[in-house]
Parts: C-alpha cells; sequence; structure tokens
C-alpha cells in the first residue's frame, strides 16, 4: 500500500541520517585520535623515491661525479638545468672537457627525474628536502656544484 | 538576588537616568542609538564566534585540529580573517548592474538586523514586543531572497543567476513547512506574541508538553531553517564546487564578507526563534510543579539559558552540515513538496486536535 511505503521511507530516511551523525558525534566526542599530521612539530618520513629538489652528491674530498656532458640538460623538458662547461688542462698539457657550473632552476624543475636517468654517472640525484619556499625568486636559482669542488678521479 | 545582574535591570536603569537626565525625544532617540550600537556589537561578535565555532566543530567532526595557530587554541583566528578581508579590494565587475550590485549586501545585511528586533534575549530584553512577532519574523526573513537573486542577478555571470535562481526555489519552498511548524506552536499558545509565548512555557517547554507532535514540528522546522538559510546539506545555491560560490561568486572584500556575516546572523536568528518556540526561549528549564527544582533553575541567568539554547540548535546545525552530503536541486524539491509539506500539513491537524482536547500538559 502507497501510504506503508511512504512511512517505510521516511523510517528508513530517518534512521539512516541518524546513524551517520552518530558516527560524526563519536567523532566530535572522541577528539582525541588525530588522523593529520601536526607539520612543524611531527615531521612524516618521506618514502624513498620522494622528489623533492635535484642535488649534486659530493664526496667528502669536496669530488662530484659529473663530467659535464650536458645529458641532464639535454634531457630536461623544461630547460631547468644549465650546464656552464671549461677546460681543464692536464699536467701532461692534455685539454679536458670539465664541469665550470652547474645551474639548476627550481622554481622551474617539475621533478619529472628524467636528468637523474639521463645521467651516466649518477652525479645527481632527487633529494628529500621540500620546503623550497622563499622570499626572492632568484634564491631558487641554485649552483649544484659545490665551490672549489671538481670530478673525482676515474670518472669518465 | 539574581536580579541585580539582570539585563533587565540594566536596561531599566538605563532609561530611567536617561528619562530623567534629557526630555523623552532625547531619551528615545539615545535608546534607539544605544539599541543600534548594541545590535551591530552582537553582529561583530557572534560573526567572530560562529566563523570559529563552525570550524572548530567540523575539524573535530573530520579528526582534524582546525585553527590553532593564532592566539590560544587559534581563537584570533576569525579576527585575523576578518583584518584580511578589511584590506582586501571589493571589485565590482565591468558588466555588472553597478547600483544593484552595490546594494546586494547592504539588502542582506538589514534583514538579517531587522529579524532582530522581536527576540527576547532575556527576560525583559527585547528590542520590541511587537505583538505579531513570529509574523514579523516569517515576513521578514522571506525578503532575504530578495537580497540573494539581487546579488545573482547584478553579478551578470550565469554561476551566480543559477545559484540565485536555486536559492529562490529553495527558501520560497521551504517557507512553507518552516511555516507549518512555527503555526503548530501558535495553536498551542494562541498568541504571535514572543513574550507570550515565552510565558507559556513557564511550567515545561513545549517540545516536552506537546507530546509527540511538537518533536515532529521541531525536526520539521530544523530542517526547514536549514534549507532557508542555504547551509549544508541544502546549500546548492553556493555550492563551492559546482557553481563555484553561487550569488557571491563575484563578491570580494568587505562585501563579501557582509553576505559570510548575514548567512551566519540567519543561522543565530532561526535558532534563536527555534529555541524560543519549542526550548522555552530565555525560560529556564522548569518541570510543572516542582517548585523547588523550578527555584534552583531561575538561579541560572535567563541570558545564560536563551544563548545556551541558541548555541545548541546552532551546533545541532552545524552537525547537519558536516555529516549529510549535499542534495541534488530535484531531490532538494522532493523532500519539500513530497515529505516535508504533506507530514507537517498532517502534523498541524494532530496539534490542533491534542490542542483543543487539551491533551497537552
Amino acid at each position: 500500500m502507497f501510504i506503508i511505503d511512504y512511512i517505510k521511507e521516511v523510517y528508513s530516511a530517518v534512521k539512516s541520517l541518524l546513524k551517520g551523525m552518530k558516527l560524526t558525534g563519536y567523532y566530535f566526542t572522541h577528539h582525541k585520535e588525530i588522523i593529520t599530521q601536526q607539520y612543524p612539530e611531527v615531521k612524516q618520513t618521506l618514502p624513498e623515491r620522494f622528489r623533492g629538489e635535484v642535488v649534486m652528491l659530493h664526496d667528502e674530498n669536496n669530488e662530484h661525479a659529473c663530467t659535464g656532458c650536458t645529458a641532464c640538460e639535454l634531457a630536461c623538458p623544461n630547460a631547468t638545468i644549465k650546464i656552464i662547461t671549461k677546460f681543464d688542462v692536464s699536467p701532461e698539457g692534455k685539454k679536458k672537457k670539465a664541469l665550470d657550473t652547474f645551474v639548476y632552476h627550481l622554481e622551474l624543475c617539475t621533478m619529472c627525474n628524467l636528468c637523474i636517468e639521463a645521467c651516466p654517472t649518477d652525479a645527481i640525484k632527487m633529494a628529500q628536502t621540500f620546503e623550497h619556499s622563499v622570499f626572492d625568486r632568484s634564491l631558487l636559482t641554485k649552483k649544484l656544484n659545490k665551490p672549489g669542488s671538481k670530478i673525482r678521479e676515474g670518472v669518465e | 538576588m539574581g536580579h541585580m545582574f539582570s539585563l533587565e535591570g540594566i536596561t531599566n536603569s538605563i532609561q530611567n537616568w536617561l528619562n530623567s537626565t534629557f526630555n523623552s525625544t532625547w531619551a528615545l532617540l539615545f535608546e534607539f542609538v544605544l539599541v543600534g550600537l548594541c545590535a551591530i556589537g552582537l553582529f561583530a561578535t557572534l560573526g567572530l564566534i560562529l566563523v570559529l565555532m563552525e570550524r572548530r566543530v567540523a575539524a573535530f567532526m573530520q579528526i582534524r585540529l582546525g585553527p590553532n595557530r593564532v592566539g590560544p587554541k587559534g581563537m584570533f583566528q576569525s579576527l585575523a580573517d576578518t583584518i584580511k578581508l578589511i584590506m582586501k579590494e571589493g571589485l565590482t565587475p565591468d558588466g555588472a548592474d553597478k547600483f544593484l550590485f552595490n546594494l546586494a549586501p547592504y539588502v542582506a545585511m538589514i534583514v538579517a538586523m531587522l529579524l532582530l528586533a522581536p527576540i527576547a534575549f532575556a527576560k525583559g530584553f527585547q528590542i520590541w514586543d511587537i505583538n505579531i512577532g513570529v509574523l514579523y519574523i516569517s515576513a521578514i526573513s522571506s525578503i532575504s531572497v530578495i537580497g540573494i537573486l539581487m546579488a545573482g542577478w547584478a553579478s551578470n555571470n550565469k554561476y551566480s543567476l543559477l545559484g540565485a535562481m536555486r536559492s529562490g526555489a529553495q527558501i520560497v519552498s521551504y517557507e512553507l513547512s518552516a511555516g507549518m511548524a512555527v503555526l503548530s506552536i501558535i495553536v498551542l499558545t494562541g498568541s504571535l506574541k514572543i513574550s507570550d509565548i515565552v510565558a507559556s512555557q513557564a511550567d515545561g517547554w513545549w517540545i516536552f508538553k506537546g507530546h509527540i507532535p511538537a518533536i515532529i514540528s521541531f525536526v520539521i522546522f530544523i530542517i526547514a531553517v536549514t534549507a532557508e538559510t542555504n547551509r549544508a546539506p541544502f546549500d546548492l545555491a553556493e555550492a563551492e564546487s559546482e557553481l563555484t560560490a553561487g550569488f557571491h561568486t563575484e563578491y570580494s572584500g568587505m562585501k563579501f564578507a557582509l553576505f559570510f556575516l548575514a548567512e551566519y546572523i540567519n543561522i543565530f536568528i532561526v535558532c534563536a526563534i527555534g529555541a524560543t518556540l519549542f526550548f522555552g526561549g530565555w525560560m529556564p528549564l522548569h518541570i510543572g510543579h516542582w517548585e523547588s527544582f523550578n527555584h534552583i533553575m531561575d538561579y541560572i541567568p535567563s541570558s545564560v539559558w536563551f544563548f545556551g539554547k541558541t548555541f545548541f540548535l546552532i551546533f545541532l546545525i552545524m552537525w547537519f552540515r558536516w555529516t549529510f552530503p549535499r542534495l541534488r536541486v530535484d531531490q532538494l524539491l522532493n523532500l519539500e513538496w513530497k515529505y516535508l509539506l504533506p507530514i507537517s500539513m498532517f502534523n498541524l491537524l494532530l496539534m490542533t486536535l491534542v490542542a483543543i482536547m487539551g491533551w497537552h500538559f
């Protein structure tokens, strides 16, 4: 009968609404467990493959593995990387191409990881830092090779 | 005892002092100014408190913390937001109808302000105890749709207009069942005057005295006013995700803030009306002839009772918002015309029967 269906419908609607309110009411009264992360105080350990920014690896002798081959610069889809090369003169008088400055525009980077994959010597990698905000845009243009650093012996 | 700090005593002494110091015309004018200042002050504090309360309640219901940085426990968050809104530019779009566009927020605000007049905040603390108080409230509250339609039309934006139209359909339909729910209490009290309605609950609130019909009409009332104030789950008029805030898409700065404030003030007012009709307004919890119990309850100031009940109802409406998903426009109209209206009509008949037979306490 129509009227019985109608009443049943109203009853089940009210019942399901109250069920929902019971759940949110439970959350409201039991707010000890907070699912959000209290960010500045508590920092999550990021996954290993998190891509925060491109960094160049330096060992304890301030040596890196970058040969200045510009493979990363060519791989970059939006011109984030600019490699400036120079010529080192070896004791035998042989000229050799080497890295002068690794310019990295963090403001243009999309963290696509293509430069890291292109690098033949694994000189660069993605770091887990993510707090990149600065007051001046020019601070986002970085030089990745440390001052005075040179290429590690044996890396070709 | 107890009357020393009552709001009634304060207003009476101010009136006596004004009348003894100035002639009656000036005294009346000063009273107008004082009432206006009190209303604006109440609006500002309510806006700040309700916005913060909403955000904290929402956070707790979603197992979050909510604003907790600005000031102790985030208490100055809404103050900081207000300062931000004041400093923002109030843009008027090129294609907008400039006059109506700038007028609409004030219409929304003035409607909210007018609704404040007949509400009894405490014993003997009422701006205007008009003898058709409840009728006045339902008449004025229906003007609020004009402010919204004005904003939607003047913005010259399809989302705004769509939001305003939805809001119009919604407010016009839900006013019916809100009116029916109010009417069922009027049947019991036999008076439209707010002070009479409160006085009739001196031996128990109508929600307890009126049996099941009073509870049904309270449920209908709270659903209908949630819809009338354009709040979730009935917030199709400003649905952020589909209409980009609906009728106030084009508003910014303080003009937006006025709409925002008017929305919260409207929630306060409808909850105050609900508290007055169903929970006895400022009337303390009295049970029949339990004289000593009633006497103890009288020690709690009437303003505390009023604001306690009102804020309980506001909490209930916030609870709805953070629990239920938004309705579709056809579901919204189905709910009103196929469910709420028939039920409230039947309920009104039942209530009339209760009142005639004297079955209520």
